[in-house]
């Protein structure tokens, strides 16, 4: 099947579906490669890399939506700039389209191409559990998205972001705020702690808080019980009382700060406010706000979408094409995410695609299937609980090897190796002549001596314990010692033969145990 | 010299031995311990040559020559074995101690010079009968033993059937055998019983290490230096020679305790072990129903494995019996160099039943350099793998098989395994998708944090090494 890269039209968008890795990645699935001519130029991948990667070049939009079975784009099709039509009359039945869609928010987009019978997998929809990370393109916009923020913050903001003891005075380091710590806020607190800001971070679910100390940031808690945590990783709307004391800590947050990034989002909702007009007149002048959640209202109540503002002397930057900034980076992230999903999408590697709807993740990704609206998919499992382990039946392994032996044996057991002991030793006691019962004294005493010894030895010489325990098990010879000197000839060949054997593992048995326990180093 | 200067010679040998199997507490102290093995057996030796039952020069000769014979070949043996082949060696060494007691034995019998009578005689003979038993069961085992570890028998179980009631029958004719040969007149026809008792010690011995498979060598090894020990205390009892008893109690300890620390890292009834064939006891057929393994594998190039590698700030390698197979545990060294060198901190987590003897894998990771004091133990290492960047499996599976924990059915469920899965990444190097000798499905190998290096594992450490220099 051919796979069809057209050009974004949409204003500014700098991104494009593919990179020359995953052209030669779809090639190696089977597929062949159509790419609209400088389709990748605001990316920096010009047609010539394309072309080298294997991509065939096509002129225009038209002729390469009329090639190709598989169109994989960014942003989900919409009317062109110029007024005249709209993508989505390129498509055409048994296509398929793969991009960022939003079915939730283009509800007449979607009964559109559901008339055109074509099947479509929004990127946006991937199911977020663990085996679909690698094509969860949300998360690979996000992380870029969070770190541009950084750098549109530090590019409005007047200071440095670390502080500095110089000859020309000390600069305090900035303070900056995240507020929603997705992966978009631990992109952002990692890069502001990169650049040496001190960064504070806020999220309604409390267990992210080890992420966010993990990405050098600290966890600043709202002193309110309540578990924020909503199905499938996504935060959830919280209780009044919740949202008073948030709004509390936030107006305290930013009075101190400098920097405040944020970004809250709540999944089919208009972003939260958590930024008032008040707070923003309480900040420093010259501090900055980035508002990753403009496009959805925004978080901070003076954002406009899509542009920088100042207002009470603090810059409030509004962009909602964050990723698109960062065109190289996020393109050849997403075209990762797309060779993901088409190897997803098709195991046999033979360059044809089946959409299994039996498959939780490619379940989640199609919104519609040959026509047929799918979306809203069943709702995901939650992904944090795993399903109830059986508790195994297993004592926990005991330590051993340290002068420790063994666990305690039960009563049970004791008491019949006990017993046993007591039977055989009075049947010894009561049958043998003295003479053995001095040798069976010897013997056990020996036992035990052999007992406290070997538990003492660490585990890393059992080799050696064994060789050398070989090496003096030939104390043997001795027998064969003492019976050379028999009259008769079959004893003294017997006994010779003995000596032999035994001699064998006399010298070898500590020759070898000298030589590996050289090799014992520090 | 007489008898009271022999004794005391004794004494002090059987103290040198205590505290040379003491030494081995510590590497640091095992060099002196196996000096005073050695000084403790001259020793012996010596006092018994100039001791009172010795005297004749030409025996003097005979024993030198003997002496000389076997030991060129045991140093000989010594320098040339290479450290992966040390299972066979010392299994082979097994068979030569329970050979030399059952040789001894026969002599001791024929011997003229014995004069006993009544309990006294009974009970030389018991002690005769039952060293030359175990010696011959130490012989004939060891040798299979042997035969299995170098690869010239192949290390599957073999069970026969009814094996059960076989080895009963042939205990109940041990038995009475030794009522036939307890009750002889006089050597000539004592020695029937004694020769037909050895012939079935031999075919027992074979028997049961026959059945038992590959992964539980350890165990057998274990239990075969314990009959080795056990043969030479009975060696003991036959001669009235404490020496020999002491010894013997300390070898057949050693190798019982050896025998039960294995056992319990496979979380497998020793009895169990020894009755021969893995998983045959029940738990198989609810396992092969129970839910295979869901996910996908997911495979890696050395390139990836190094930078991964390169990347990690915490690395524990886990080695099992492929390693050895590969020979590979240079590599692995100048790897672990090379990572240590740039800062990271390389450790090797070692299972008890890694490998095919007890303390194998350390024994190689010491003969290719690497410091023991970053060679762990299970229980020192695993609770440290959650905060582990990198693991890296080579030529292990049902040592960090995770259905021992989570499957209750799992033919190893219970066994304590290395929990490597905890850690950020895992990486198993293995050669194909095969199962390992348990014949258990490793669900490892489909977890989310899992990569597989295919290959073998020397030539994939070398290429490894190759990207890490590079």
């Amino acid at each position: 099947m051919q796979i069809g890269i057209p050009r974004e039209i949409y204003p500014g968008e700098r991104r494009v579906a593919a990179s020359p890795d995953s052209v030669k990645q779809f090639i190696k699935l089977g597929f062949t490669v159509i790419v609209e001519s400088s389709a990748g130029q605001e990316a920096n991948f010009a047609d010539e890399v394309f072309q080298e990667a294997g991509a065939e070049i096509v002129p225009d939009a038209k002729s390469l939506y009329a090639k190709a079975d598989i169109i994989l784009k960014v942003r989900g099709p919409m009317a062109m700039p110029d007024g005249k039509g709209h993508e989505v009359d390129l498509l055409r039945a048994g296509q398929t389209l793969i991009s960022f869609i939003w079915p939730a928010q283009n509800k007449e987009l979607m009964d559109r191409m559901a008339a055109l019978k074509v099947t479509v997998l929004a990127m946006d929809s991937v199911p977020r559990i663990s085996r679909a990370q690698k094509l969860d393109a949300l998360s690979s916009m996000a992380n870029i998205a969070g770190y541009r923020a950084v750098i549109e913050a530090a590019h409005h903001f007047g200071r440095f972001f670390t502080g500095q003891i110089t000859a020309a005075g000390k600069v305090p380091p900035a303070k900056v705020f995240v507020i929603g710590a997705g992966v978009a806020g631990l992109a952002a607190i990692g890069a502001a702690s990169g650049l040496g800001a001190i960064v504070r971070a806020f999220d309604t679910r409390p267990e992210v808080a080890d992420q966010v100390k993990s990405m050098g940031g600290e966890f600043v808690s709202v002193d309110y019980e309540e578990e924020g945590s909503g199905v499938g990783g996504y935060a959830k709307v919280m209780s009044e009382g919740y949202q008073k004391a948030q709004h509390e800590m936030t107006a305290k947050q930013a009075a101190e700060v400098d920097i405040i990034i944020t970004t809250a989002l709540i999944p089919g909702r208009p972003a939260p406010r958590l930024i008032t007009a008040d707070m923003v007149k309480s900040m420093k002048p010259g501090s900055v706000i980035v508002d990753l959640a403009a496009e959805m209202g925004g978080n901070c109540e003076l954002t406009e979408p899509h542009t920088v503002v100042v207002k009470h002397g603090v810059t409030i930057i509004g962009y909602a094409d964050l990723p698109s900034r960062l065109a190289r980076q996020s393109s050849q992230l997403y075209a990762t995410n797309l060779v993901r999903m088409m190897e997803e999408l098709c195991r046999t590697k033979d360059g044809v695609i089946n959409v299994n709807m039996e498959d939780e993740v490619i379940r989640g990704a199609t919104v519609i299937k040959e026509g047929e609206i799918t979306w809203p998919p069943p709702p995901p499992k939650l992904s944090a609980a795993p399903p109830q382990q059986a508790k195994p039946a297993v004592p926990p392994p005991a330590k051993h090897g340290h002068g420790a032996p063994s666990e305690p044996a039960s009563t049970k057991e004791v008491l019949t190796v006990g017993i046993s002991l007591a039977v055989l030793f009075a049947l010894v006691g009561a049958g043998a002549p003295p003479a053995f019962l001095g040798h069976f004294t010897v013997f056990v005493l020996a036992c035990f001596i052999g007992y406290m010894v070997i538990w003492n030895v660490t585990p890393a010489l059992h080799t050696p314990l064994m060789s050398v325990t070989n090496a003096i098990s030939s104390i043997i010879v001795i027998g064969a010692l003492i019976q050379i000197s028999s009259p008769g000839i079959m004893i003294t060949i017997l006994a010779a033969l003995a000596i032999v054997l035994t001699a064998v593992n006399m010298f070898g048995g500590f020759w070898v145990t000298q030589r590996m326990l050289r090799m014992f180093q520090k | 010299m007489n008898q009271g200067l022999l004794t005391v010679s004794y004494i002090g040998a059987t103290i040198l031995f205590i505290l040379s199997l003491g030494g081995l507490s510590n590497p640091e102290t095992a060099r002196r311990g196996n000096l005073f093995g050695i000084i403790g057996m001259t020793l012996a030796v010596v006092a018994t040559l100039l001791g009172p039952r010795l005297a004749g020069a030409s025996n003097l000769a005979l024993i030198l020559g003997a002496m000389a014979i076997g030991g060129a070949v045991g140093v000989f043996a010594a320098v040339r074995v290479k450290m992966t082949q040390m299972p066979e060696l010392v299994a082979l060494m097994h068979s030569l101690v329970g050979l030399a007691a059952v040789l001894v034995g026969f002599a001791n019998y024929i011997d003229p010079t014995a004069h006993l009578t009544g309990a006294e005689k009974t009970i030389h003979e018991v002690e005769i009968y039952i060293g030359i038993l175990i010696g011959a069961v130490t012989f004939s085992g060891s040798v299979v033993a042997f035969g299995k570890l170098s690869g010239k028998i192949s290390g599957k179980p073999v069970t026969l059937p009814g094996r059960h009631q076989f080895n009963f029958g042939l205990l109940i004719v041990t038995v009475m055998l030794g009522k036939v040969f307890l009750n002889a007149s006089g050597v000539a026809s004592g020695m029937t019983p004694l020769l037909i008792m050895t012939l079935i010690a031999l075919v027992f011995g074979v028997h049961m290490v026959m059945a038992i498979g590959g992964a539980d060598m350890p165990v057998v090894v274990s239990m075969l230096n314990s009959y080795s020990g056990w043969a030479a205390a009975a060696t003991g009892f036959m001669l009235s020679n404490d020496l020999l008893i002491v010894v013997g109690a300390l070898v057949g300890s050693s190798g019982a305790i050896l025998s039960y620390i294995m056992c319990r890292a496979m979380n497998r009834k020793f009895v169990s072990v020894i009755a021969g064939g893995f998983g045959t006891e029940g738990g198989t057929p609810s396992a092969a129903a129970g839910a295979a393994p869901a996910g996908e594998v997911v495979p890696v190039s050395a390139l990836e494995t190094a930078e991964m590698l390169r990347e990690a700030k915490n690395v524990v390698i886990v080695p099992g019996y492929g390693m050895a197979v590969a020979q590979a545990q240079h590599t692995v060294f100048e790897i672990t160099q090379l990572l240590r060198s740039k800062g990271v901190n390389v450790r090797f987590a070692i299972h008890p039943v890694a490998g095919r003897m007890p303390g194998h894998m350390n024994v190689l990771l010491a003969e290719a350099k690497v410091p023991y004091d970053i060679v762990l133990e299970m229980d020192e290492i695993n609770e440290d793998f959650p905060s582990t960047d990198v693991s890296m499996v080579i030529g292990a599976n049902d040592i960090v098989n995770p259905s021992a924990l989570e499957d209750p059915n799992s033919p190893i469920a219970g066994m304590p395994v290395l929990e490597v899965w905890k850690s950020t990444t895992s990486i198993v190097m293995k050669r194909s998708m095969a199962s390992g000798y348990a014949g258990v499905d490793n669900p490892l190998f489909y977890k989310e944090n899992n990569r597989m290096l295919f290959g073998d594992a020397k030539k994939m450490l070398d290429e490894v090494l190759n990207h890490l220099r590079g």
